[in-house]
């Protein structure tokens, strides 16, 4: 059984960088996919990634994540309008995927499309 | 007090003008395997004589920052430029022991090489502050748009860290550029073959453009 757990952005809003990614991570450690509402800064990707590496142990072999952007347009005014939404309401555009990558082996994706790859449990125990 | 703050601030501006004139770091970043250490390694060879580090198709060859000091490399037009050439481990979300066993390794080796490979990743992305300039060595024949490649991009943007795009393995048959052009329109996409040398001329004309 797969558990999907959504994080709302007001859960998390509020939260420090670390608060952020302890959050997110306790989760994934207990084997749930995270949807988390908006997208997380790119200091934040890094930093989810730097703290991941420092929990990798024998069962817990890291993570796979993916960030969904609402808006990718590189235009002067797209970007102004993203800022001012930004700035009124939050960032909450997009959302981000982040599971365990003992079960999800793959996140793919395409400008229109996201693909979870999930581990051959069966193909692996059989080896 | 607020002559002690002006007198720092003012050192401060001048250590980073002498530090980008006289020790441009020029980082290499990407994903694991992308190629980041053939690419350091045939510019040492090509501008100084002698390689940078060991390539292995095992993942997480490079575990640890390595600086190869004053590399000067001279367009076609006579110009030079002078850096210090940072290779670093490449960028993972995933370490897991096991797939080092694939390769041959004693599980004490594996645990070894996967201890050390998320210390590595955890240098690299501390050392992007330390960064003047950074190449980002993609595989041209694996999807670009994998969230290591954009949290690395995002990362450089964040920091107005001026980047090139290398695309690289151009040489082989299932190497798509196009795809890596169209993923990253904001960017300069060069594609070279840095175990063939396949545009690497071209690779540094571009090298001019990014380090100023």
């Amino acid at each position: 059984m797969l558990t999907l757990q959504f994080i709302p952005y007001k859960e998390i809003n509020n939260l420090t960088t670390s608060g952020k990614i302890k959050k997110i991570l306790d989760l994934v450690k207990e084997n749930k996919i995270v949807l988390v509402e908006g997208k997380l800064r790119s200091n934040e990707e890094a930093a989810l990634i730097e703290r991941t590496m420092e929990n990798v142990t024998k069962s817990f072999k890291g993570i796979e994540l993916c960030t969904i952007k609402a808006e990718e347009d590189y235009g002067l005014i797209s970007k102004f309008k993203a800022g001012m939404v930004s700035l009124l309401v939050g960032n909450r555009q997009g959302f981000t995927i982040i599971g365990p990558a003992a079960i999800i082996k793959e996140i793919r994706k395409d400008p229109t499309k996201v693909q979870l790859f999930t581990v051959d449990k069966i193909r692996k125990r059989r080896r | 007090m607020m002559i002690i703050r002006i007198g720092d601030f003012i050192k401060r501006v001048l250590n980073n003008i002498f530090k980008q004139k006289k020790n441009i770091k020029l980082g290499l970043y990407g994903p694991v395997n992308s190629g980041k250490t053939s690419l350091a390694n045939k510019i040492c060879v090509d501008w100084i004589g002698e390689e940078m580090g060991i390539v292995s198709s095992i993942p997480h060859e490079t575990r640890e920052i390595k600086i190869k000091e004053k590399v000067e490399i001279k367009s076609k037009k006579g110009k030079s430029i002078s850096f210090n050439l940072v290779d670093t481990p490449g960028i993972a979300t995933r370490i897991d022991y096991e797939d080092f066993l694939k390769h041959r390794m004693s599980v004490k080796e594996a645990k070894k090489r996967a201890k050390e490979a998320t210390k590595g990743v955890i240098e690299a992305i501390k050392w992007l502050d330390n960064m003047d300039c950074v190449l980002v060595v993609l595989d041209s024949t694996k999807n670009p748009y994998s969230q290591v490649n954009l949290t690395i991009l995002g990362n450089l943007q964040a920091r107005n860290i001026p980047v090139l795009v290398i695309g690289n393995k151009v040489d082989l048959k299932k190497s798509n550029l196009k795809a890596i052009e169209d993923a990253f329109p904001q960017y300069e996409v060069i594609g070279v073959s840095a175990l063939n040398g396949n545009n690497i001329e071209e690779f540094y004309e571009s090298l001019f453009r990014v380090i100023k």
